[in-house]
């Protein structure tokens, strides 16, 4: 379970990284995304693998999850995904005003 | 429990909401509104700053929770000088935008607001994780106010900025995973107690995920490898957003302060983590600050290259690491940060009297208002370049003293003279063509009463820019309670159990389970 996990993590990581450093804010944002997948899923993962754990406390359980960084996470995805839609309006305006999709559009005007 | 250390971040949060409520109501209000706030603010900042001047630490829990489990605020003395500092640059920012680069773009006010609520929220947060809510706070609020006014100059420069902060943010994440996955906590009260307790199996990803902390806060404040960022962004921005951005490298500086002091020295195996490369890196970052102003065609690209060169400066103090350097910085830190704000205003009264030359080094129109220009290019010229006798050499002079037992001392100094040298040369070679150099051609002439009559004089702009430089004055006059000031400040961060009493008093730790 742990390696498929953290396989996971690194093929999201490494694809998001490889598409961050494309020159196109097409690819750039889906770097972005793909690169907060891996980062949430870590930080859900923080909170240990553990499928006998609940997630509520009700009569009769114990060993409860962690619910810290369940927490977390539902904070970091309300970020990420209010920055990665700024960031989508941000390259589309970009793109209206340079009318190409290039990181580097407009440079030398 | 006194309600003094959230003020400063419920009161532009308030606002900001309030003026998103107003916003029916045109331009004239909510100027107002913004302006009674940053003031409330600045009483505010300052009622911190004397309330913890007898060396309290005052730890507001909100909703009561008992530490470390609940979100504390910690307002200690670092964290109310960043507070009043940001409030009196607040001040010149609004003043400034009332000229009217607040109606260029919509909901200037709100967003300067929520970025102040971010700001103050990052430097009295007690948690990391809340650290990462309002640095995105403040970034987000500064994403929207670089791009105000538009132009694709700024959608370049915002996008870039945008794209590398996201990726900033995904590493300060990735370090929070790894922090709470490890050994639990995120509480920076309760990480100067865990942190020398770290079994040995844990300790690799607890280092690690403490170098990346370190990585994104350095490249907050444009640390030589990760900080090109900087001089497009700054040059980019309109003059009050930029006023304001100066005190965002100092975010990522004091967070990096914080951190050395809480959790880097506390703990053997954490404690070399600056050691050997930051000192380097720092005079690296003064290096390329100084190629950056050598090759800069226009006075705001010299600024921003001035802002690299104080991070750099900034940097060593923090990688020295002693009480002495710690106290020196802060000294030059509240000097350059003054000096800087105080260089964009200028930059921008001196490219209005200049017609479409603007802040380039060409010839240009007369300038029209002498006294008031020449008066603070003097001054703060003086300031910047680190000449006697204004605050800049005393907060130079001190920094290098404070140096003088490091390794790197040689490299430190060289760098900080040179870098001296470098800022007046450019400074005085700018002086010379914007004063004794104008054109005299009549394009010239006219292109400068096109842009007079557009643009008719602006109390609000003028006001900023004497408001800062008599903070210059100040800052240099009351150097002697300024700077005992700051080296109480680096005395009480030394002692971080001072800060763990504060949280958790002198109750038994509470039990708790310590997961596997």
């Amino acid at each position: 379970m742990e390696i498929i996990v953290s396989a996971a993590l690194g093929i999201l990581a490494a694809s998001g990284i490889y598409l961050l450093l494309r020159p196109t804010t097409f690819s750039v944002i889906l770097g972005l995304t793909l690169l907060s997948y891996a980062v949430n899923a870590l930080i859900f993962f923080g909170g240990r693998l553990n499928a006998a754990s609940p997630p509520l406390v009700l009569a009769g359980t114990s060993g409860q999850a962690d619910p810290l960084p369940q927490a977390l996470v539902l904070t970091a995805i309300v970020i990420g995904f209010g920055m990665t839609a700024y960031l989508v309006a941000l390259a589309l305006k970009a793109k209206g005003e340079s009318g190409t999709d290039h990181v580097d559009a407009g440079k030398d005007q | 429990m006194s309600h003094l250390p959230i003020l400063p971040f419920i009161v532009p949060f308030v606002t900001a909401g309030l003026l998103l409520l107003l916003n029916g109501l045109g331009i004239a209000a909510k100027r107002r509104v913004s302006a009674i706030a940053v003031a409330v603010l600045v009483i505010v900042s300052f009622q911190l700053l004397a309330s913890v001047t007898d060396d309290r630490i005052h730890v507001y829990r909100l909703g009561d929770w008992p530490a470390p489990f609940g979100i504390v605020l910690v307002a200690d003395r670092l964290a109310a000088l960043m507070v009043v500092l940001t409030a009196l640059l607040a001040a010149a920012v609004v003043a400034s935008s009332i000229g009217g680069t607040d109606a260029e773009g919509r909901h200037f006010h709100v967003f300067l607001q929520l970025q102040l609520a971010g700001l103050n929220g990052a430097f009295l947060t007690g948690d990391i994780f809340n650290l990462f809510v309002f640095f995105e706070i403040l970034l987000l609020a500064s994403y929207a106010l670089l791009m105000h006014g538009g132009g694709l100059v700024r959608s370049r420069a915002g996008l870039g900025y945008v794209i590398m902060n996201l990726a900033g943010s995904a590493l300060f994440l990735i370090a929070l995973g790894l922090t709470y996955g490890s050994i639990g906590t995120l509480n920076m009260a309760d990480l100067v107690q865990v942190l020398p307790n770290v079994a040995p199996a844990d300790q690799p990803p607890v280092r690690v995920a403490l170098a990346l902390l370190v990585a994104v806060f350095v490249f907050k404040a444009a640390l030589l490898p990760i900080g090109f960022w900087l001089p497009h962004v700054y040059t980019a921005a309109p003059v009050p957003v930029a006023v304001l951005f100066v005190i965002m490298t100092k975010v990522g500086i004091y967070a990096l302060l914080r951190l050395s002091t809480i959790g880097l020295s506390t703990a053997p195996f954490t404690s070399d983590l600056l050691a050997p490369w930051l000192a380097w890196l720092s005079v690296a970052t003064i290096g390329f600050g100084v190629v950056g102003a050598l090759a800069a065609s226009r006075m705001s690209a010299v600024i921003a290259s001035i802002i690299v060169i104080s991070s750099g400066t900034l940097l060593l103090g923090v990688a020295a690491g002693t009480v002495s350097a710690h106290a020196a910085m802060l000294y030059y830190l509240i000097n350059t940060t003054v000096v800087a704000a105080g260089l964009f205003l200028l930059a921008d009264h001196v490219s209005r009297q200049r017609g479409t030359v603007g802040d380039a080094f060409e010839k240009g129109p007369r300038l029209t208002s002498v006294a008031l220009v020449g008066g603070a290019y003097l001054v703060l010229s003086l300031a910047a370049s680190g000449m006697p006798p204004l605050s800049g050499f005393l907060a130079k002079l001190m920094v290098m003293q404070s140096l003088g037992s490091t390794n790197t001392m040689f490299a430190a100094w060289f760098a900080l003279v040179v870098s001296g040298f470098v800022v007046a040369l450019v400074l005085a070679r700018a002086a010379s063509t914007y004063f004794w150099e104008p054109a005299k051609s009549a394009a010239a002439e006219t292109s400068r009463k096109d842009v007079a009559g557009h643009a008719p004089s602006e109390p609000g702009r003028d006001a900023a820019l004497v408001g800062l430089l008599a903070l210059t004055i100040v800052v240099t006059v009351a150097a002697a309670p300024i700077s005992s000031f700051a080296r109480a400040t680096a005395e009480q961060i030394a002692a971080p159990e001072k800060y763990v009493t504060a949280n958790f008093g002198s109750a038994p730790p509470v039990k708790r389970e310590r997961r596997p």
